[in-house]
């Protein structure tokens, strides 16, 4: 379509003027953008606010969305339940067998276990709970991995608290609102976590790629020791994430790690359990007595 | 062929029907918030539960916005892109004033365009938005990249292409939603 006839004012001084003035405005506000994106490159949690008023505000309309969603599929898996009834009875009857030996082993091994820190002297907390909640959104249209919880300040979450579903690690709490909080994934490339292999304890850093995989790399030096089918859990380092959560499945092996697919999908996750840091009382005292620089505990 | 007089339709609101039926003006409140309204509930779309394991969401007010602005020029002021895209970052989650800059641009190079290429058609404008909806998602992630640590640009691909494919259908929406707003 031809432009309208506005884009040429012809004599009128005042439809001149206002032209120019759009123009103006339009640059003058392309610079003010410019500087908010300087403030909140320099300060990511700056605008934390705004993000969170706009959550707050969506919040209510993507609950009934998450709800209506539950329910949907629920509804399949009833259905599908029905319709498996005989073949899954016997499946999981013969897995019943199998589990009950492996649960009296497993009995065994804790008694042991508890004998054995009793011996030491050593006393671990487990993983204490702080509340529960439902992910009812996600940045997908962004390059950051970034979902929202649907409770807040009301259920005590507060920022750099653990976050994890029924099948594993989710992510951490970065922002909070009053009934709100924003969660970033194990998936964003910013999201580091200290992890392990399960089979022998073999230290790794896990990193995001933001495609749904996350790149697994071993601390020590050397060809990737990983294989195929590797399950990896967190190791509890650096005191942020408790130890033991499952985390991911090795997929393939690359020169210098593995990619895993994390075990907990927030698109099919029933619920999300906010936990309390692995030993952050600790680590508030440690930095009370000697802070380390300029390091905030964990910014966004 | 005669035409029956029953299938002539009758104006069924009743306050109406005795009014004139030419030289109505349009409601001015409808002109303005329709397309305000349009752009800014498709960015909100993804406060939504859609949860997907890379960026596969077409940005939607992007796609809401340049309809609107190649649809029907002189609508959208020329500044009209720092607003929006403002508020496109409160949802998006972005670091604040990516999209304020990038959708700005995108309306300023749309002005230039307008100058040097005057009479379009819509594939030439589809081709516009195109280009723009590349250099928007792949300038976002460069901005995500300047703030935090950002994955590898070929994780926006599908969402290049499914946003560039989407851009038809926005545009027929616009439509419809003109003719919507500009009915007396």
């Amino acid at each position: 379509m031809a432009p309208p006839k506005h884009r040429r004012p012809g004599f009128s001084r005042k439809a001149q003027y206002g032209l120019f003035v759009t123009y103006v405005v339009a640059i003058a506000g392309t610079m003010v953008s410019a500087l908010l994106l300087a403030i909140s490159v320099a300060d990511p949690a700056g605008f934390s606010a705004l993000r969170t008023a706009g959550a707050e505000i969506t919040a209510p309309v993507a609950r009934m969305f998450s709800n209506v969603r539950r329910s949907a599929q629920n509804m399949n898996a009833t259905a599908a339940a029905y319709i498996n009834a005989g073949s899954q009875n016997a499946a999981l009857q013969k897995q019943a067998k199998v589990n009950r030996k492996k649960l009296i082993e497993a009995q065994a091994l804790r008694v042991e276990n508890a004998r054995l820190r009793g011996l030491l002297k050593l006393s671990e907390d487990g993983e204490s709970q702080v509340a529960v909640g439902r992910l009812i959104s996600s940045t997908s249209s962004s390059t950051r991995r970034v979902a929202t919880l649907s409770i807040g300040r009301n259920f005590g979450v507060e920022r750099a608290q653990p976050v994890r579903g029924p099948s594993g690690l989710i992510g951490r709490v970065i922002e909070t609102g009053p009934t709100t909080a924003r969660i970033l994934l194990v998936t964003d490339a910013e999201n580091l976590v200290p992890v392990m292999r399960a089979s022998d304890g073999l230290p790794a850093f896990s990193a995001g790629l933001g495609n749904g995989t996350v790149l697994i790399k071993p601390l020590n030096l050397g060809e990737s020791p990983f294989k195929v089918g590797d399950v990896i859990v967190t190791s509890g380092n650096g005191g942020l994430y408790p130890p033991n959560i499952p985390f991911a499945r090795v997929i393939k092996k690359t020169s210098d790690g593995a990619l895993a697919i994390p075990y907990a999908d927030p698109g099919n996750t029933p619920y999300a359990v906010v936990i309390r840091p692995y030993q952050g009382e600790a680590r508030a005292a440690q930095q009370a007595v000697a802070p380390d620089g300029e390091t905030k505990e964990v910014a966004e | 062929m005669k035409i029956p007089v029953t299938t002539i339709r009758l104006p069924t609101r009743p306050a109406r029907e005795y009014e004139s039926r030419f030289d109505r003006e349009q409601s001015l409140l409808k002109m303005l918030a329709i397309p305000i309204t349009s752009v800014a509930i498709a960015s909100m779309i993804t406060a939504l539960p859609i949860f997907t394991e890379e960026p596969l969401l077409p940005p939607l007010g992007l796609l809401m916005f340049l309809s609107w602005r190649l649809m029907r020029p002189g609508l959208l002021p020329v500044w009209s892109g720092v607003p929006f895209g403002l508020m496109d970052d409160v949802f998006s989650g972005q670091p604040f004033g990516s999209a304020g800059l990038l959708w700005s641009l995108a309306m300023l190079s749309i002005e230039i365009i307008d100058a040097r290429a005057i009479w379009r058609d819509h594939i030439q404008d589809w081709l516009i938005a195109a280009v723009l909806i590349a250099g928007v998602l792949l300038g976002g992630l460069w901005i995500a990249g300047m703030a935090h640590a950002a994955p590898d640009p070929a994780v926006l691909i599908p969402q290049i292409i499914l946003s560039i494919l989407l851009y038809p259908l926005a545009v027929r929406i616009c439509a419809r939603l003109d003719s919507w707003r500009l009915a007396t």
